[in-house]
Order: C-alpha cells, then sequence, then structure tokens
C-alpha cells in the first residue's frame, strides 16, 4: 500500500475513533449498571428508539416518492427541488426546529389553525419529536434512494413498460424491488441520523422526560449537572448507533448496501 | 466619572497594538512572549449577561481605543470547564458561585471573586398574557403550556427552590436547557408563561411581559467576577472590573434587569 495513501488514511482513522475510545477510557464502569438502570435512561432509550423509528418509516412514505421524482421524473426545475429537500442536510438543526416553530407552532402558519380550530398544539409532544427528527433526517433516505435510482438499470422499466405495464405497476413491481437495498441503505442512514438529532428537537419539541426528552437531550441535559451519566448516556448511544450501522449493513443489505455515500 | 481608569495604560496598549502590525494580530500578540500590556482583553461571561456585558465591551474600547474587547458567552458550567481546560481567558463571569468555584478551587483565579450582581425569577408572559396567568399558582395549572428550566441548569434549580417556598407543584410541557431558550418559546408565543430571569425579561424588550414573583427571594441568584490568574493583559482585565464596579456599570446593570449584591 503507497504511504502517501496509507499515512493520512491512518491519522484519520485515528482522529475518527479516538474519541469514541475516550468515551470507553472515562466511562466509570463501576457504576456503570446502576446509571443505566436509572428509570431516566431507560425511559429516554425508549422514546429515541421509538420517535426514530416512526420518523424512519415517515421518511420513507414520503421521501421514496421524492427521490422518483427527482431521479425519473422530467419535471422542470430539479435541481432546484432537489437542492430545496436536501437543505435539512446542511442547516444547523436549530435553524429547522425554529423554521418548525414557525410553520407548526402555535403561532405558526398551520399551526396555529390547528390551536384555534382544534385546540391541538404539536410543539412539546412526542409527535413534534418525530416530526423534527423526519425534518432532519429524511433527506439522507433521498439521496440514498435516488443514487439508487439513477445506479439502476432503466430498461428494465421501458421493457416493463412495453409488455403493457402502467407506470404505478412499473415502479412497484420492477423499479422497487431494483433499488430495494438502496432504500434499505438510506433508511438505516435516516434511523440513524433521527437517532441522534438534536438540535430541531430540543427548540421545537423541547424537553421533557417520557414524552420530548431522547437520549441526546438527556446527554445534554446530564452534562449540566452529572458529566459521568453523561458518559454513560453517550456511551448506550455509541453502542446503538455502531451495533446498527454493524448488524444491518454486514447482515441484511449484504455488498450492495457499501452503495450509499 | 471616568477617572479611575487614569490609571491605565493605553499607550502601552497603542504600541502593542502598533507593533503587532493590525488589530487583528492582536490575539497573535496576546499569546506571545511580550504578554505586557498585549491590548486584549477576553472575558468568558455566562449568557445571560450577553446584552449588558457587550455594551460595558464598547464602552471601554470607547476609552481605550485599539483596546481589542472579545466576549465568549456560555452557560456557566460549560465556561467553567473550558476555562479548567486551558481556555485562554482574562476575565470570567459566573452567573452562580458553584461554577466559580469550580474555576478557583483549580488554582486559575487571580484573588477572590466578588459577587457585583444579583438576578430573582421573573414570570415571562407572551404580549397581551393570552394564558391570563397571575402568578406562580398557575403553573400547577395542567391547562396551560408552561416552560420551566431543567434541574440541571441553574435557572431550574433555582425554580425549584422557589416553587417549594410558593407550595406549587409545577406542571411543566417543556424542561429548557437554558433560560434564553424558555424565554425564546415566550416570545414565538408557543409557551403561556415560563419562569425566567428578571434580567431576561428586560432583554427580551416588547416581546415578552414580566410578572414579579414574590418568592423569587427564596432563590437569589448571584454573579460572581475574577480576575484570572494566566490573564494575558491583567492591566486591561482590572480596567474592566473597575468599570464593572463604576457607577456607570452599576446603572447598565439595573438597566438591564440585575440588582446589585445586598451588603
Amino acid at each position: 500500500m503507497p504511504a502517501p495513501l496509507l499515512v493520512p488514511a491512518l491519522i484519520g482513522v485515528a482522529f475518527l475513533v479516538l474519541p469514541l475510545v475516550g468515551l470507553l477510557v472515562r466511562a466509570p464502569w463501576s457504576d456503570l449498571w446502576s446509571q443505566l438502570t436509572q428509570p431516566q435512561v431507560g425511559q429516554a432509550l425508549r422514546l429515541s428508539l421509538v420517535s426514530a423509528t416512526l420518523a424512519t418509516l415517515v421518511s420513507l412514505l414520503l421521501g421514496v416518492p421524492i427521490a422518483w421524482v427527482l431521479a425519473r421524473s422530467t419535471l422542470p426545475g430539479r435541481s432546484v427541488l432537489r437542492a430545496l429537500v436536501t437543505v435539512p442536510l446542511v442547516l444547523p438543526p436549530v435553524v429547522g426546529g425554529v423554521a418548525l416553530f414557525l410553520v407548526l407552532g402555535r403561532q405558526g402558519i398551520v399551526g396555529r389553525v390547528l390551536y384555534e380550530q382544534f385546540d391541538y398544539t404539536i410543539p412539546f409532544t412526542t409527535t413534534a419529536v418525530v416530526i423534527a427528527e423526519t425534518f432532519v433526517a429524511m433527506p439522507f433516505l433521498v439521496i440514498s434512494v435516488e443514487g439508487a435510482l439513477r445506479a439502476a438499470d432503466a430498461r428494465f422499466e421501458d421493457a416493463a413498460a412495453t409488455l403493457g405495464a402502467d407506470r404505478w405497476t412499473t415502479f412497484r413491481r420492477v423499479t422497487l424491488p431494483l433499488v430495494a437495498p438502496g432504500v434499505a441503505a438510506g433508511a438505516v442512514l435516516c434511523w440513524a441520523r433521527a437517532l441522534g438529532e438534536f438540535g430541531a428537537t430540543i427548540t421545537f419539541a423541547g424537553n421533557f422526560p417520557g414524552t420530548t426528552q431522547t437520549m441526546p437531550l438527556a446527554v445534554y441535559l446530564a452534562l449540566q449537572s452529572d458529566p459521568e451519566g453523561a458518559i454513560v448516556l453517550s456511551l448506550v448511544l455509541l453502542f446503538v448507533s455502531l451495533a446498527t450501522l454493524l448488524l444491518l449493513r454486514d447482515r441484511w443489505l449484504g455488498r450492495s448496501g457499501a452503495g450509499v455515500s | 466619572m471616568s477617572g479611575h481608569r487614569a490609571r491605565f495604560p493605553v499607550v502601552a496598549v497603542l504600541a502593542a497594538v502598533a507593533l503587532a502590525g493590525c488589530g487583528a494580530d492582536a490575539d497573535a500578540a496576546a499569546t506571545g512572549a511580550d504578554d505586557e500590556g498585549a491590548g486584549t482583553l477576553t472575558v468568558f461571561a455566562a449568557a445571560s449577561l450577553t446584552d449588558v456585558f457587550t455594551d460595558l465591551g464598547d464602552r471601554l474600547r470607547a476609552d481605550h481605543p485599539g483596546l481589542t474587547v472579545t466576549f465568549n458567552f456560555a452557560g456557566s458550567s460549560a465556561l467553567a470547564t473550558q476555562i479548567t481546560q486551558g481556555a485562554p481567558a482574562d476575565v470570567f463571569a459566573s452567573a452562580n458561585p458553584d461554577q466559580m468555584a469550580v474555576v478557583t478551587e483549580a488554582g486559575l483565579g487571580a484573588g477572590d471573586p466578588t459577587v457585583f450582581a444579583e438576578n430573582v425569577l421573573e414570570i415571562a408572559v407572551p404580549p397581551g398574557n393570552p394564558g391570563g396567568v397571575t402568578g406562580l399558582s398557575d403553573f400547577g395549572d395542567p391547562e396551560l403550556t408552561l416552560a420551566v428550566c431543567a434541574v440541571d441548569v441553574p435557572c431550574g434549580a433555582a425554580a425549584e427552590e422557589v416553587f417549594r417556598a410558593a407550595g406549587v407543584t409545577a406542571q411543566p410541557d417543556t424542561l429548557e436547557e437554558d433560560v434564553r431558550a424558555a424565554l425564546t418559546k415566550v416570545e414565538l408565543g408557543e409557551v403561556d408563561a415560563a419562569l425566567v430571569y428578571a434580567s431576561d425579561v428586560r432583554a427580551a424588550g416588547d416581546g415578552v411581559e414580566g410578572i414579579e414573583v414574590p418568592q423569587a427571594e427564596a432563590a437569589v441568584n448571584e454573579y460572581p467576577i475574577v480576575q484570572l490568574a494566566g490573564a494575558g493583559d491583567p492591566a486591561a482585565a482590572q480596567a474592566f472590573l473597575d468599570l464593572l464596579g463604576s457607577a456607570e456599570g452599576r446603572q447598565a446593570l439595573t438597566a438591564a434587569g440585575f440588582r446589585s449584591p445586598s451588603p
């Protein structure tokens, strides 16, 4: 292996991995169990897993069609659309949270109607957590699926069309199976991003144990008063994320999952 | 009125800045070998002091042309961590004595900290008070949407004491990560009330209305300040402390909603 590649690669790996090692080294292993069995930890972890999963389902429902529009349709202004729907990738999540308030908050454009007509408010509910996570994580799915669609051979779709299949049938029976690994990879990425979401959630959904306090929020707050506890919570989150990426990529996605950028 | 500032070595500051080439290089000069009169002042201050300290920084700059004043505003605990981890700071102003103790017990203070201001909790409501909030007892009303600071952060610990003193079981909808986040939710009209500091209500201007609570005396928040031992420019640090303690400084603090420390 050429040294000009190997040396920076090793430095890069150390840079990415050492902070994780730092967590392991500093973890208070002796009272790990008592920290982990605190009711708030289980509550936050459960809420994180549930809300990230729901956010992924919503993203699949809405994001796959977006990816199809971006990759297959001849809609004018597609590049502008692509830029718009992937803005949350680079937008500071706190800004996303504020933006969500302005639309869905009690005083927001849409939220005001909900509040005045149905006496229903979205902020400070678990629904708000799912919305915030979906907003931030869905672009990851869209990007992955769009990439898979572009890489997939469109001739199969053409063949299906010549055999009399309409576009919806073609999508369901040909396109979707063709890009399934890409969709799965995108979903995993989306789920992992939703699991780690912090800024938009704490801004838009607030922080209340049991309803809106997800793991990242619990970590941040623990850091204010109990750094040891924060390390333990971080370890849990690190373990869950790592296990997900390892298991899903190797066992379920196989090699084709490596196509995710 | 400005006599106390005459001691400040303005000439030395100007010379150092001139030697450094331009103002932008002053940072580099401060960390260099020649620490004396480098003309930079770095103040680490609690987020709640943002407005009043920025104002005081402008006044200090106006009085000492060429002086570079930079602020690092954040939660006191984050600042204390940064300082003990070696962040270059000349002055540390904390929103509570506990975080100040973290720094002074690490032997990083030059001298003892002094309390320069106090802050009490106040109820903030959106303009027009849509929830009809009148006092602390409303925080026990599950029908209202309410924000309180998380108990892990200073304003939350204070809120807990105040609620205890008032005999109120609070029913908040969100436990905010800092006092400004709680205030923002009032400004956006998303909550009917939040328990924040009087200074935050003042800082929000017309964006919120304040309701004073008598039980706030149960948790008066003290703001200590200290010059740090590693100050690159002790004279500039001292000038800032002097300005803060002057009549002008006290007036600025009062205007920003802080109280003078009780003797």
